[in-house]
């Protein structure tokens, strides 16, 4: 099969993780405290999806769950905002490579890793690259957007961490652990 | 949680009987310009055209009542913030500076009342048309018309299949979450951060694993149906293009240019009347 396609497994992927990533941004946040910040529970699920499937799922599975709330909720996709957790998701992916979720446990240094580049990705996305955007595409005033990049750093680096980090635990204890098995 | 989030309403004026090719496009057409100009005379102009557009099509109040409502409050938020963080800008962007009120930090400018204006404007510029286009195309039609305008089968059949899973995924988080409300976890408002973090996590752990067996039983019956073999696809809900499909897409064009011309004579994106 031809590398560039997407594999039948990859398709399913985007469409399945779209809908969980859509469902989790409309309806379930979590306050934080704070007035009007919530922490957003889908980023933490991006993390995961991305990190099980790869850069490309990731991707498009960021892209059109955003989008997709956005136009259902605002009547307009925020497009800086929404390609912003496209990329998000594509950048996660990269470390399936190094997970391999797959092969069972996660040792320490394998979670400790993945927190330290979500961290590393979130405030580059958040911080960076989403509100630089909103000055250029739709000429908002820098502090407004900048404060709403850090905040949404701070709150979507949570949500991939907690949220990520147990999804992956969970899911990875439930596979049989790689040479787990002897001939006897 | 509603489960007709998109709110397909089956009727038969013109605007339903359009391809969904044709109003995407028109859509995304019309929403690019809206983006980049920052000329109230053409915004208006194009929020008016959306407007007609919605009433066309038999839109009821009922059925964009909330929606309307939740746009119109998460504007003025927007608005709002914009003038507390910097009440500057529009003297800024253009260049002059008309005091209207002094008060300090909050000194109020013609220039500023006039760049929140456009700024109300373009948050609501592309509303009418995405609620006409989300409520007159069957979802079902929605990915063949990804497919028409130039994305890869694959990817709008992904699309397709999330269409397709919401009300499903909904669904089982709507179970899962009630299941284990009754054995006791705190999900409601009265809960801590943290437990309400582990709350969650609850719900989504045997969400999302039943949803990756769900992407293995998926992937197995399309690939038994040879998925993804041939180049092209055929789209059951795919329709003809009619006279009417051309001439949205003649009138998006139209409209694209016209936004083009208005920024030529303002000499860039922005329409100046304080010069």
């Amino acid at each position: 099969m031809n590398k560039k396609k997407l594999s039948v497994q990859s398709v399913v992927a985007i469409g399945i993780g779209t809908a969980i990533l859509f469902l989790l941004k409309r309806w379930v946040s979590i306050p934080t405290g704070i007035p009007n910040t919530n922490i957003d529970t889908s980023y933490g699920f991006l993390g995961f999806i991305a990190v099980l499937f790869g850069p490309v799922v990731g991707f498009f599975v960021g892209f059109f769950g955003h989008a997709l709330s956005d136009f259902t909720q605002f009547g307009a996709p925020w497009w800086t905002w929404v390609f912003t957790t496209g990329l998000v998701g594509f950048a996660l992916g990269f470390l399936k490579k190094y997970m391999k979720p797959e092969e069972g446990r996660f040792g320490k240094k394998k979670l400790i890793i993945y927190n330290i580049y979500q961290v590393i990705i979130n405030v580059i996305g958040w911080l960076l690259i989403a509100p630089t955007g909103d000055v250029l595409i739709y000429s908002e005033p820098a502090n407004k957007v900048y404060l709403q990049g850090i905040v949404s750093a701070i709150s979507n680096s949570l949500s991939t961490g907690i949220i990520g980090t147990i999804l992956l635990v969970v899911y990875a204890s439930s596979k049989v652990k790689k040479g787990s098995l002897k001939k006897e | 949680m509603d489960n007709n989030i998109f709110g397909y309403d089956h009727n038969n004026t013109w605007v339903h009987q359009l391809t969904g090719t044709s109003k995407l496009l028109f859509f995304i057409l019309v929403s690019i310009i809206a983006m980049i100009s920052y000329d109230v005379r053409f915004i208006t102009l194009v929020l008016i055209l959306s407007l007609i557009i919605l009433y066309q099509s038999q839109i009821k109040w009922s059925q964009v009542r909330l929606i309307v409502k939740l746009i119109l409050i998460f504007a003025c938020l927007n608005l709002i913030t914009v003038y507390i963080f910097s009440p500057g800008h529009g003297a800024y962007l253009y260049g002059t500076q008309h005091i209207i009120l002094h008060l300090g930090y909050f000194t109020l400018t013609k220039e500023q009342l006039f760049y929140e204006l456009n700024l109300a404007l373009k948050y609501l510029v592309t509303v009418p048309i995405s609620l006409v286009f989300l409520i007159t195309t069957n979802p079902s039609e929605f990915s063949s018309s990804l497919n028409h305008i130039g994305v890869s089968y694959r990817l709008s059949y992904a699309v397709s299949l999330a269409l397709r899973y919401i009300p499903d995924v909904q669904r089982d988080y709507q179970e899962i979450s009630m299941a284990q409300q009754a054995r006791g976890y705190e999900l409601s408002k009265k809960g801590k951060f943290m437990t309400r973090i582990k709350g969650v996590s609850q719900i989504l752990i045997p969400l999302i694993l039943s949803s990756l067996d769900k992407i293995q039983v998926i992937s197995q019956a399309m690939e038994l149906r040879r998925f993804g073999k041939n180049k092209k696809r055929t789209w059951y809900m795919a329709r003809k293009f009619s006279r009417n499909d051309y001439l949205t897409i003649v009138l998006a064009i139209l409209i694209v240019l016209l936004g083009v011309w208005f920024m030529k004579i303002d000499g860039g994106r922005f329409f100046n009347p304080f010069k």
